[in-house]
């Protein structure tokens, strides 16, 4: 009997360990989730913020160019650098043929031409001289130098010919091969080509949808707000109005997208493509989010404050726009930076107001086409080519990076400026 | 343009606010006691100098583009021209004012392109002169009445309460909006497609709808066996199921390990860096899945001798239930925490132990606010985009193989919508058709939901 107890009991202790286990478990995997995931994007990601250059020695031969003796500078500006860039590349194996040529070629960016030019452009005293010039290596070669393209792959898999990583060893070999700072990332905008592409474009691009969508929820979402809280009567349309508010924060945001082309684009005829379209777009997103926040604020302030308000002669008015609000703001504040920062991180509305449209130019404006940070991941995660795996997993943590600084502020506001009622 | 015109508003409504304030102190310093303090005589007069820009600035933008498109139409009128080939003539003349126009240029579109840009700028500045007029009208009302020292603070707060209710029909507005932007090209869908072909159908192959010449008859039978929506509504099922197999356990396991178990500290560190996860955006869960998860996958397949597509239903679902796995944790944690401690109490006082009373008294207690979070995560997972786009397959495929590929509804919307959309085409319609099925199938779940867990809160406070 007592000893029947005791099994008992220490069935009971064993099954209260395991469930504790799973408990601890659970949390751990959660917890180890989030750290393969963390890992995986920074061990891609982290080469992308270094660029491999060749340096090359070009020789700024004026036949060659097709430049007289003492040009101006607009004369350097029209000349021909196509054959001196392709020279200056031929020459890097003096027996190469016709087929090897090509291919010695394609080692650089097509935009080597470009950069001999500016290298002239700085200095035009170069003219007639030779002089070591850094060229942005091809992406395929950039992968390998990094060591992120398997070399012992049959040649006919490769997009590196053996001819090439022959020329491209000798030169690693002889100390002619460079790695950087990659700052073209941050200024380019996008290409085809993984080597030049940044993301000026959609870092622009999801700047200015974020600075429309907050002028546009943040005015909106903390009027009404105000009003449901302070003002509005209990009945059954602010019931409506409330079961409205709750409903769209748990909305798709898919639907949100349709909503902009089906209304914003089809019926207002705004622009496609732009930052506008989408900043509105991504506002009616946010703004239950915001108003959610903003009532939570509101009502947090004690009943006190309004109570001592009213009791000196304010109307309800001056009361909530003199105390309750100003005292809800820090509140207030940090939810519209947490909604902004969804709203940052949203793609598939963007996706259907046609912001993944290939953008190549800088926005100067929210009316200019643009993509979004991560309608840039999309569109580079969609791209066959291996350069542009480290490029994604690069945006990935930049747009990482600001969703934390924007958190950080809103607990930064939070606790510096709101006040705790006791 | 406008902008001068709407800077020179602002301006005005700053100086009247300034007249208002000063005719204030004119008032009181002959000792008259006001009716209210003196930034309200300031309000009274900005607002009546807002009020009727702001009108009439409406009215323009609605009216103007039409009166000026049916002046320029009235020209074409008695010569046959169809509805879309006159829209096509507006249009043309728009470019050719705006000077953008590339095709070959006719004397008539010439001429209209003239006639436009006149009526344009008639349009301007009879816009221009009556904004003025109407303002200088009615500041000038106004600062009469505030000379006879009539009433201020109450107009001025019935204007601001009115401001701030309209602020609050804009929830309502948006939900009108996408109901609005669903409702109609959802019949004109279903005018082609017979609602049951679309419902019970078993075949989704919308290129097939790609392919027809447009100058033909919409023939509906054709289109019989192209949009039958039953593998996609199998297929989001499937993944959310997925989802929803990893995000549960996981999840509520540790939204009660984070409330009845883990101490302060434990606490103060795990909750937030789990929500982490909901903070991520789901486009980089698409590439992780992708990228990572799908070819691991795959290869860890291989190796068993099973067959694995790299865009398997698992990879896609499994990641998905990561990113859900935070939305459950903190609500089921909430919910938890709101349990009275006098239930936890009792339980302890008849012997039993901290699991026995999880298991037993808290859970049941908590089981409507778990399930309306549970709910809550379903809906978003049948909601989520970018992790199907970018890890599931794109072909509907009716099967219950998570190491298959199967498509969504969400995936197929965006695979429809990206790019350019023509407008009455059934294969766009029929991503606005499946919009809708979404729409509401998350508001049925959203709605129940919110119910629930309102309904608990209510029982314990």
């Amino acid at each position: 009997m007592n000893k029947n107890k005791e099994q008992l009991l220490n069935k009971r202790y064993k099954a209260e360990q395991r469930f504790r286990l799973y408990g601890q478990s659970a949390i751990f995997m959660a917890l180890l989730f989030l750290t393969i995931f963390i890992f995986k994007i920074f061990s891609t990601g982290y080469s992308a913020f270094q660029k491999t250059w060749l340096i090359v020695p070009v020789t700024f031969d004026a036949e060659l160019m097709m430049l007289e003796q003492n040009p101006s500078k607009e004369d350097i500006q029209d000349a021909d650098y196509y054959d001196i860039a392709l020279k200056s590349m031929a020459d890097l194996d003096p027996n190469a043929n016709e087929d090897q040529e090509n291919e010695l070629k394609r080692m650089v960016s097509y935009f080597f031409e470009k950069e001999i030019k500016n290298e002239l452009l700085n200095d035009p005293s170069l003219i007639g001289k030779t002089k070591e010039v850094y060229l942005t290596a091809s992406d395929d070669l950039d992968q390998v130098f990094k060591g992120n393209y398997p070399r012992d792959l049959p040649e006919d898999q490769r997009r590196v010919s053996d001819y090439q990583l022959k020329i491209f060893d000798q030169l690693v070999a002889n100390g002619k091969v460079e790695s950087k700072f990659n700052i073209s990332f941050f200024t380019n905008a996008d290409s085809r080509e993984a080597e030049l592409a940044g993301i000026a474009s959609s870092f622009m691009g999801s700047i200015f949808s974020i600075l429309v969508c907050l002028m546009i929820a943040f005015p909106v979402a903390v009027l009404a707000a105000i009003y449901l809280e302070e003002f509005a009567p209990k009945n059954r349309f602010t019931d409506f109005i409330e079961v409205n508010i709750n409903n769209l924060a748990a909305v798709p945001s898919i639907v949100f997208g349709l909503l902009g082309l089906g209304v914003l684009l089809a019926i207002f005829q705004l622009p496609r493509s732009t930052p506008l379209v989408g900043g509105i777009t991504l506002s009616l997103m946010t703004l239950p989010t915001i108003i959610i926040a903003a009532r939570a604020s509101l009502k947090a302030v004690p009943p006190s404050i309004r109570e001592a308000a009213l009791a000196m002669g304010a109307s309800r008015m001056q009361t909530t726009m003199h105390h309750t609000v100003p005292l809800s703001m820090p509140g207030t504040l940090s939810g519209t930076i947490i909604g902004l920062a969804q709203a940052l991180g949203e793609t598939a509305p963007l996706i259907l107001i046609g912001m993944v449209a290939f953008v190549n130019t800088i926005p100067g404006s929210p009316m200019d086409p643009a993509a979004s940070l991560p309608v840039q991941i999309y569109i580079w995660a969609e791209s066959a080519e291996r350069g542009f795996v480290e490029k994604v997993s690069a945006c990935i943590m930049v747009l990482l990076g600001f969703l934390i600084t924007m958190n950080l502020f809103a607990q930064i506001i939070r606790h510096k400026f709101e006040k705790k009622w006791s | 343009m406008n902008l001068i015109l709407f800077t020179f508003i602002v301006l005005l409504g700053f100086t009247s606010y300034y007249f208002g304030r000063k005719k204030a102190y004119t008032i009181q310093s002959t000792k008259k006691r006001l009716t209210a303090l003196p930034q309200f005589y300031g309000y009274y007069l900005a607002i009546w100098c807002a009020i009727p820009a702001f009108i009439i600035f409406s009215l323009w933008a609605i009216f103007e583009p039409t009166i000026v498109k049916l002046l320029i139409l009235s020209d074409y009128s008695n010569q046959g021209y169809l509805d879309d080939e006159l829209n096509l003539i507006y249009e043309k003349t728009k470019a050719l004012s705006r000077g953008q126009f590339t095709g070959e240029i006719t004397p008539f579109i010439e001429a209209s392109a003239e006639k436009y840009l006149s009526l344009r700028s008639i349009a301007q500045s009879s816009k221009v002169v009556i904004v003025l007029s109407a303002i200088i009208a009615s500041v000038a009302y106004a600062y009469k009445r505030i000379s006879s020292n009539s009433r201020t603070r109450e107009p001025v707060e019935k204007f601001l309460n009115a401001v701030l209710f309209t602020a609050s029909l804009a929830a309502i507005l948006t939900t009108v909006g996408i109901v609005f932007s669903l409702i109609f090209q959802t019949i004109d869908f279903f005018k082609v497609i017979p609602l049951f072909d679309f419902v019970f159908g078993t075949h989704w192959y919308p290129a097939k709808a790609f392919v027809r010449d447009s100058s033909e008859a919409l023939d509906p039978t054709m289109y019989s066996d192209t949009f039958g929506a039953v593998p996609i509504f199998a297929g989001t099922f499937f993944i959310a199921f997925i989802a929803m197999c990893v995000a549960i356990p996981i999840g509520l396991m540790s939204g009660i390990y984070l409330a009845e178990y883990a101490s302060y500290k434990v606490r103060q560190y795990a909750k937030p860096l789990i929500e982490i996860l909901a903070g991520i955006p789901t486009v980089v869960y698409g590439f992780f899945a992708a990228l990572t998860v799908g070819p691991f996958l795959k290869e860890l397949g291989t190796s068993m001798g099973l067959e694995v597509s790299a865009e398997s239903a698992l990879a896609a679902g499994g990641v998905m239930g990561i990113m859900i796995i935070p939305f459950i944790s903190s609500l089921s944690d909430d919910v938890i925490t709101s349990v009275p401690q006098s239930l936890r109490d009792g339980s302890y006082a008849m012997g039993a132990t901290k699991s026995e009373t999880i298991k037993r008294v808290i859970f049941p207690a908590a089981l409507p606010g778990i399930v309306g979070s549970i709910l809550l995560g379903v809906s978003r997972a049948i909601g989520e985009t970018m992790i199907v786009v970018m890890a599931s397959g794109l072909a509907a495929n009716l099967t219950l193989n998570p190491l298959e590929s199967t498509s969504t509804i969400t995936a197929q919307i965006v695979v429809i919508l990206i790019g350019d959309q023509a407008f009455g085409d059934p294969k766009t319609q029929a991503a606005f058709a499946l919009g809708m099925s979404l729409f509401l199938v998350t508001l049925c779940l959203n709605i129940v939901a919110l119910r629930v867990v309102k309904k608990y809160r209510e029982k314990y406070e």
